[in-house]
């Protein structure tokens, strides 16, 4: 048994190498028989990266692999020098993960006690919890709805609180699973713009293309495999292409 | 349906422990088994409402709908009484009762459900000793009552599914068409709240509330 100071981080996040980025080398992964991943060797170091491709080309699976909610049943992902296989509480504070139905996401019955739930996990006490959850909430429009029932929140506030959720936790990455794909224009375009202005690294899978405008490069997933590595606009006419041909 | 029982507002009420509040509500209660006058029932009656509606600031609303989702019991309890002992015993049953239904409606909607899961973890506290986490016993209360509405929800939806193509089965048949895909939806639902807490940290120990890792 061993005993951690209140406030103190787990010693496995000390040995974090933050320019290291997001490594994947010889990743695969296959559930039973079925192949969903294959031969991945990847570095992401980029700010603004997404990831698209067809329904069931293995898109979610990637995403999962990078904040080790998934652990490839061949090869290694190391985040920021930490591998996900044996550090995976370390790499799970440094990558949130938002996905893409938030009432999956929204675990606490209302809106600012959802928020504080990632930071009591992380021991972060009371009084900077409150703090903390306050702030992200006047940030994201939600500091009306603190003690509102999540459940009546609409889509768009479901998603932002979620986002919210994760973003309080402060992480240095943040991977999105589709998040625009349950919402309507309007809250589809203020994801976009909360995307577009956060600080952290961001990876994005997603359905929506133009989610993509103004990112570093895009990565095209098909059959398991990366089929493109590029810029938003070859990556997305590849795309194009691949699907025209089905 | 709104499971909405926290009312936000400042007042001391609010500001007070949820164990404090929780102990007050058992006191009250042994107060009104120990000592079964019709004056003590009538006087923490008054006392209830004069807290709940003056010092807490809650909305009439808020105690009146407590009162209407047990009205027939109590009027069953008071006819029962009437007919098998007397009316003013009748009368100091009913007042009891309604008395501390409001109590613990002040109480709810005073307080956040994560001070009252707080409360609850500090009880579970000795069952560590055998192995319970009382941080997940908490955990499991508050998501109750998060995603009771989400599967009332989850249920409607199928339901229209099904009227949209004709379908409107009743009895046992509605049950089984219901159920049985709500069933599936669940599973899914629980796998991805279960990846959502892993990605929250919920594997974590919580430095406050264990030492152990």
């Amino acid at each position: 048994m061993r005993f951690r100071r209140p406030g103190a981080a787990p010693a496995d996040a000390d040995v974090a190498d933050p320019g290291r980025g997001i490594e994947l080398r010889g990743v695969g992964h296959r559930y039973g028989d079925r192949v969903v991943l294959a031969g991945i060797d990847l570095r992401l170091t980029e700010p603004r990266i997404g990831v698209i491709g067809a329904n069931g080309s293995g898109k979610s699976t990637f995403a999962r692999l990078l904040n080790g909610l998934v652990v490839p049943t061949g090869g290694q992902v190391i985040v920021d020098g930490l591998d996900t296989r044996t550090q995976v509480r370390a790499v799970r504070r440094r990558v949130g993960f938002v996905f893409q139905d938030p009432d999956a996401q929204i675990v606490h019955p209302t809106v600012a006690e959802d928020v504080g739930y990632g930071l009591e996990n992380q021991g972060v006490p009371p009084d900077e919890r409150a703090a903390r959850v306050a702030e992200v909430l006047a940030r994201y429009g939600l500091a009306g709805h603190a003690d509102h029932p999540a459940h009546l929140l609409s889509g768009g506030q479901k998603q932002l609180l979620a986002i919210a959720g994760v973003l309080v936790m402060r992480p240095a990455r943040v991977v999105f699973d589709e998040p625009t794909t349950l919402l309507d224009l309007v809250n589809a375009r203020r994801v976009a713009e909360l995307i577009a202005g956060l600080e952290q690294q961001v990876v994005v899978v997603t359905h929506q293309l133009d989610l993509l405008d103004g990112f570093d490069r895009v990565l095209v997933v098909d059959g398991g495999r990366v089929v493109e590595d590029a810029p938003p606009g070859p990556a997305v006419a590849a795309y194009r292409t691949l699907m025209a041909g089905r | 349906m709104t499971l909405a029982l926290y009312v936000p507002r400042a007042s001391v009420v609010h500001r007070l422990p949820a164990g404090v509040k929780l102990l007050a509500l058992a006191a009250l209660a042994v107060l009104l088994f120990a000592r079964p006058t019709l004056t003590v029932a009538g006087a923490a009656l008054l006392g209830t409402m004069a807290v709940g509606l003056g010092v807490a600031r809650l909305p009439v609303a808020v105690l009146a709908r407590q009162a209407l989702a047990v009205r027939w019991w109590l009027a069953a309890l008071f006819v029962v009484h009437a007919l098998t002992t007397d009316v003013p015993t009748g009368t100091h049953t009913v007042l009891r009762l309604l008395t501390l239904v409001l109590a613990a409606a002040v109480v709810t909607a005073t307080t956040r459900v994560t001070e009252m899961t707080a409360v609850v973890q500090r009880i579970c506290g000795p069952l560590r000793l055998v192995g319970v986490r009382p941080e997940r016993v908490g955990l499991a209360i508050t998501m109750a009552l998060r995603f009771i509405p989400v599967l009332i929800e989850r249920a409607d939806r199928i339901r229209a599914a099904q009227a949209a193509r004709g379908g409107s089965p009743r009895g046992v048949r509605a049950l089984r068409t219901t159920v049985a895909p709500l069933l599936v939806q669940v599973l899914q639902m629980a796998h991805d709240v279960s990846e959502a807490l892993d990605a929250r940290g919920a594997d974590d120990v919580p430095v406050r509330r264990s030492r152990r890792v």
